[in-house]
């Protein structure tokens, strides 16, 4: 079965936030909101899960630091020790910075990977705005019409509600 | 709606997103002005002439350098503590004041972060010379080799300023291209079909603007930058360590870290100025980065300025204080010894001349604010140098004193750096935007009331009211 779309063009912030609340208030599914910047509260409006690409972070960022801690300490220790100083081979306070530094590009480095592989975000990869002014001005909802309760004349009332610029049927 | 009627506007001119777009992308679609070339060749040839300095004294070899047996650290160390210092301000402003939630912030932070990788940049290059064989320079990985394998010491200072520096520099480079994805986008959609098209259809991965990415990129850029701010602090604690960790007077020191890292934002802080207060002018940029952001952003550099003041009354206290007869003989050397005029010059500029930022007569003064600004990079590039040689050219043996003077090829090499930096960041203005076009929209509404159009609906009832109408 073919996928049904009704996408709504708003201008302003304040509308899309509205509408979305609005529409997904009445029971109709988003499938997605596309807008040139982070509106805030729109996520509680879509009612989107908070991401979970910090776990990614903090787990990786971790992984680093303990696999750093062990190559410091079998490489002074183990490998070759070498005496510096007469210091002891295994100097553990002496290996903090860098285990910390080690920790903090492997969170950083992992989580933008990850950003990247769930938001699909790639070299090459076209863009599939449903409108080239999203990364202008335009906010574009997309609300998916395959729902059984899906009342075209409803949902048009309810975004003019919200000064909807034009609405469209997309079909794909 | 009570706080946009108390706070001014962020932006001036009652812009609308689509102004901002083509304000700030203007730049980019005109061919570059007389005032670009000029000072783009001009940074060029500076940069060309550090690299002259640079390839002879890698061929030659660093006895180039006014270095003795007594002084053994000095120009090159302080330029690579200068440049360290000047991108902590970078990550400051994007990290920092974002967890702050300082919006302003906005307007500067894509230049500040451009700032800091180039200054990063530079820095690094410095280390890279001095070590005498810079193709050996790869020996400060950690990587199995052919030598035993001999590893690294992982207790030493100067490795730990390695893996900061580079963490430093590869973590503020992904912060920045992150944080232009959204604008490289925005490029992309209002460039004609071609060359410049596609490059930057690349460059910005595909995205479009779907909140479900914006969501997972508001994350990410929460997480980059609670990660960013320990970072920028452990990395001038490390730099700092390179001195305090040793044994000499005048360096070994447990003020160092706070000491290092306020006078970096510091120094940081007064580049932003001299930076932002040019490009404002010269990019027409009057209405994003208004005298209200020059008048918070020259409020933190008093604040700073302040914190760096305490640090050299603390430091000097303390010296006396100790009771250490080779601390105090230190101090006394820097204070009033041969190179008195450095600390001088310092203490004039990094304390003094800041205290007009106290009103608001000199903060809302642009031209006063660009000369404060000078004189503090000027005063802080003084510090390090003041800190690295009176520590060193008078210790503990008076038949090893010595003096020190930089030799051409080290001052063509510092003036190289600033070559590079510029070139750098006047690439930047050109080719991409210097302005987080799709952060400042956000920010438009702050302290605006929107002028409210009629519903196309001839009586606009309230959102309420048609929720409970519309069949569930």
């Amino acid at each position: 079965m073919s996928r049904r779309r009704l996408l709504g063009f708003f201008e302003e912030e304040d509308d899309i936030l509205a509408a979305t609340r609005a529409v997904r208030g009445a029971g109709y599914e988003i499938s997605d909101v596309y807008s040139p910047y982070a509106v805030h509260g729109l996520d509680k409006a879509m009612g989107l899960e908070p991401s979970k690409l910090p776990w990614v972070g903090a787990a990786l960022g971790l992984a680093g630091a303990a696999a750093k801690v062990w190559f410091e300490i079998w490489t002074s220790e183990y490998d070759w020790p070498i005496n510096v100083g007469g210091k002891p081979f295994n100097s553990l306070p002496a290996f903090i910075p860098v285990t910390f530094e080690v920790m903090v590009l492997f969170a950083g480095m992992s989580t933008v990977l990850a950003f990247f592989i769930v938001a699909r975000l790639y070299p090459g990869r076209g863009a599939e705005a449903p409108d080239p002014a999203v990364s202008d001005h335009r906010f574009v909802m997309v609300i998916e019409e395959n729902d059984a309760a899906f009342d075209a004349d409803v949902v048009h009332r309810l975004l003019r509600q919200f000064h909807v610029g034009r609405v469209e049927e997309r079909v794909d | 709606m009570a706080s946009a009627a108390i706070r001014p506007p962020l932006i001036a001119g009652d812009k609308t997103p689509q102004q901002v777009t083509s304000d700030i992308c203007a730049v980019l679609d005109r061919k570059p002005g007389p005032l670009w070339l000029g000072g783009f060749l001009f940074s060029l040839s500076l940069l060309l002439l550090g690299a002259a300095a640079v390839a002879y004294q890698i061929a030659v070899g660093i006895g180039t350098w006014g270095l003795n047996k007594t002084v053994g650290w000095a120009f090159d160390i302080t330029n690579f503590v200068f440049w360290v210092g000047i991108g902590h301000a970078g990550t400051l402003i994007s990290a920092v004041l974002f967890l702050l939630r300082q919006q302003w912030r906005t307007s500067v932070n894509r230049a500040a972060e451009a700032m800091t990788i180039f200054a990063v940049i530079c820095a690094g290059l410095f280390p890279v010379i001095h070590m005498g064989r810079p193709w050996l320079a790869l020996w400060m990985l950690p990587y199995p080799n052919m030598r035993g394998p001999l590893w690294v010491n992982f207790r030493s200072p100067l490795i730990w300023d390695f893996f900061a520096i580079s963490t430093y520099f590869t973590i503020s480079a992904t912060f920045w291209y992150v944080g232009m994805l959204p604008d490289l986008a925005t490029i992309r959609d209002r460039a004609q079909p071609g060359f410049r098209k596609k490059l930057f259809g690349v460059l910005a991965l595909g995205w479009d603007g779907s909140y479900k990415t914006w969501l997972r990129y508001e994350t990410l850029y929460k997480l980059l930058a609670g990660l960013a701010t320990p970072l920028v602090i452990s990395v001038h604690t490390i730099v700092s360590w390179d001195f305090a960790t040793s044994v000499i007077p005048g360096w070994h020191t447990t003020i160092f870290p706070p000491y290092f890292v306020a006078g970096a934002i510091y120094s940081g802080m007064s580049m932003v100025l001299t930076l932002m207060i040019v490009a404002r002018k010269t990019m027409r940029l009057e209405d994003y980065i208004t005298v209200e952001h020059i008048d918070k952003m020259c409020k933190l550099t008093l604040a700073v300025s302040l914190m760096v003041g305490s640090a050299y009354l603390t430091e000097v206290f303390v010296a006396f204080y100790s009771g250490n007869s080779y601390e105090q003989f230190a101090f006394i050397n820097r204070v009033i010894g041969p190179l008195g005029w450095g600390y001088l010059i310092m203490v004039v500029c990094n304390v003094g001349i800041t205290q007009a930022l106290w009103f608001r007569k000199a903060r809302t003064n642009l031209l006063l604010v660009f000369a404060i600004s000078i004189a503090a990079n000027i005063g802080m590039w003084f510090e390090r140098f003041v800190i690295i040689v009176t520590s060193l050219h008078r210790d503990y043996l008076p038949s090893s004193w010595a003096d020190y003077a930089p030799t051409s090829i080290e001052l063509a090499t510092l003036v190289g750096s600033f070559g590079l930096f510029f070139t750098c960041f006047l690439l930047f203005c050109r080719y991409v935007p210097v302005i987080a076009i799709s952060e400042v929209k956000g920010v438009l509404s702050i302290g605006r009331v929107r002028a409210l159009k009629p519903a196309h609906s001839s009586s606009p009832v309230p959102v309420a009211a048609e929720e409970e109408e519309v069949p569930v």
